[in-house]
């Protein structure tokens, strides 16, 4: 059992007449339940939620605090390498797009590392492309160590990878892993990644079921939003995470909300998500799940950012470099995308406590497992 | 009404019921009868084992529509479960078994420790296992894990009749499970089981409050009816009480969005 046989029990063009026919009584029904099902989820994300945005933001901040407190995490991203040899149609590092590329070096990351923890950060996030050659395990079985005296928590967000790798990676540090589905609409996923292992949709929709089965702390889970149809996608993402919980009860999971950003020879978004749009979906997961861990990164506005800290979000990003090396190293070198949100680390936390909230830059430590 | 599955079989009534306490073999087998009950649990510890045919109770039990689920009441530990189980296997030809483990006689409140244990040794000796636990959605999970066809937690002590004290837990279980979850123990009134189906249960079982009624025949049919309403309401879809109690915020959280 893994989570495509439940994905291949639903049709795309169903689910998304489905949730385009909800009407107000299903949304005020859906507002009303103390437990919301999937069902009440697709009312909340559909087009006739949008008069009830309001009172959804008050329930959603009510439910926030209560599990949360009045707190924000702050993680940063460190992107080890811009190699990749997938070709992704919305993605800087795509293998078709002739950048530099770079994988950082030992002397190199701690370089990254001591910049990062000047600026406060405890939690990192690990990023690269796909190049399995040169960033596979053996890179990061010998990169993990050095990175993990640093750091109360690391987190990745790489190519997919088999349960056991997964599993030796835990022990060395490995916190949470981001995996994002960036569509589950599985032609156009195949439009997107014409190229490259990720080209697999199979293989990338059960990677959360191989990170569960090795223990992982945490899951990221995702959509790339200007891809496909947003409320589809996001009942989809719902879905998952949904089944991931029942199965692998003992982890936990969060969700981002990346909505596609220029970057150098890059694709326009074919479906474009309105800033209310993507409060109505932040709310919406946030009734449907009270305990999942909603992240807001730089590509978002400052403005929307500061606004979205008392809504629901529970974690940031601030001061992100996209590229590797962009923290001391090799500030030039070409991003992943660019961010929008530009302000320091201590601007930020700076923000969150003039709203009343306590950022939180160290959530873990080495005795707890990992 | 939805049918419930479980391991394969089907069942059109979500009322299970017990055999003991009640005044006579007739009188339980009326009362059997007026529940619609297709699942009935049976204490091995009460049967003759070796002469299972010519025993009097299982004599009031023969109808097509009646599975007989044997359960291991009286055991203390998992091996000794274990044991009871396949003696039941043997003598009541059936490889479903209510695994019932409480070391202590007063409250008879089961052992978690050797519940799972005793559940996964089962299941390795192809057993259908529905154990009877304490409402903790942790071992309900963990039982799930180990190949459980059901979880059965506890309402209230059983025996008690005092309804779903533990309500709050079992709707964590509820929730989470991907097993049916059948709530045992405590149901002492139609509205209890009413509620429990409700809130999502997946059956009810219901041994005491009908056996010990004044008029277990009558009480029987009237769980009979509260279960089924239960399970059509849920089914329904309740949701027109404001559990959360949310008003519009005194001051908009999203003005900015028109800034």
């Amino acid at each position: 059992m893994s989570f495509e046989n439940i994905f291949r029990q639903y049709q795309w063009d169903d689910v998304k007449q489905r949730i385009y026919a909800k009407t107000a009584l299903d949304v005020e029904a859906a507002l009303r339940n103390k437990h919301r099902s999937l069902d009440d989820f697709m009312a909340l994300i559909s087009p006739a939620a949008i008069p009830y945005l309001e009172q959804m933001a008050a329930i959603s901040q009510q439910l926030t605090q209560q599990r949360f407190g009045k707190t924000i995490q702050l993680y940063v991203p460190l992107y080890l390498s811009n190699e990749c040899q997938n070709i992704c149609t919305y993605c800087g590092f795509s293998y078709d797009n002739p950048i530099r590329r770079k994988t950082l070096s030992g002397t190199e990351i701690l370089e990254e590392i001591l910049a990062i923890r000047r600026m406060g950060y405890e939690h990192v996030l690990l990023v690269t492309g796909e190049a399995n050659q040169t960033v596979g395990m053996d890179y990061f079985k010998k990169v993990f160590p050095l990175i993990r005296q640093h750091f109360a928590q690391i987190s990745m967000e790489v190519q997919p990878m088999e349960t056991e790798d997964y599993a030796a990676l835990i022990p060395l540090g490995l916190h949470t892993v981001l995996v994002y589905q960036e569509t589950y609409h599985e032609e156009d996923y195949r439009k997107h990644h014409p190229k490259g292992k990720k080209s697999k949709f199979s293989y990338r929709l059960e990677t959360p079921d191989r990170l569960g089965a090795a223990g992982i702390h945490k899951i990221g889970l995702g959509v790339l939003i200007g891809l496909e149809d947003w409320r589809t996608d996001s009942f989809f993402t719902a879905l998952h995470l949904d089944y991931l919980q029942r199965t692998y009860w003992q982890t936990k999971y969060s969700i981002s909300f990346p909505r596609l950003r220029p970057f150098s020879g890059g694709l326009t978004p074919k479906v474009e998500m309105k800033d209310r749009e993507l409060v109505q979906l932040i709310c919406a997961y946030r009734l449907f799940n009270e305990d999942i861990d909603l992240s807001l990164s730089t590509r978002e506005s400052e403005k929307f950012r500061d606004h979205l800290v008392q809504l629901g979000i529970t974690t940031m990003s601030a001061g992100s470099k996209t590229n590797p090396g962009g923290y001391a190293v090799d500030a030039q070198s070409l991003e992943q995308f660019e961010i929008s949100d530009e302000r320091a680390p201590d601007e930020i936390a700076a923000m969150i406590r003039r709203q009343g909230y306590e950022p939180v830059w160290k959530d873990w430590s080495v005795f707890q497992g990992s | 009404m939805e049918p419930l599955i479980i391991a394969g079989r089907t069942f059109d009534s979500r009322l299970f019921t017990g055999t003991g306490k009640f005044g006579s073999g007739v009188q339980m087998e009326k009362a059997l009868l007026a529940s619609g009950s297709q699942l009935v649990t049976v204490a091995l510890k009460r049967i003759d084992t070796a002469n299972a045919l010519q025993d009097d109770m299982l004599g009031h039990l023969r109808y097509p529509h009646i599975h007989l689920l044997p359960n291991t009441s009286g055991v203390r530990n998992a091996k000794e479960a274990v044991y009871a189980a396949q003696l039941a296997r043997e003598a009541l030809e059936t490889n479903w078994i209510k695994l019932e483990i409480h070391p202590d006689p007063k409250y008879l409140l089961p052992d978690p420790v050797e519940t799972l244990e005793a559940t996964a040794a089962l299941v390795r000796l192809g057993f259908v296992v529905l154990p009877y636990i304490h409402a903790d959605p942790v071992i309900c999970k963990r039982l799930e894990e180990v190949g459980a066809a059901a979880v059965m937690p506890l309402g209230s002590p059983i025996g008690s009749n005092k309804g779903l004290r533990t309500i709050d837990f079992l709707e964590i279980i509820i929730a989470q499970s991907n097993v049916p979850v059948i709530v045992d123990a405590g149901i002492g009134a139609p509205s209890h089981a009413a509620q429990a189906m409700e809130l999502g249960a997946a059956a009810v079982l219901v041994n005491t409050a009908i056996a010990v009624s004044r008029n277990p025949v009558k009480m029987a049919d009237a769980f009979r009816m509260a279960v089924i309403a239960g399970r059509e309401a849920y089914e329904a879809g309740l949701g027109s009480v404001n559990h959360s109690g949310h008003a519009n915020a005194s001051s908009p959280l999203l003005s900015f969005l028109d800034e």
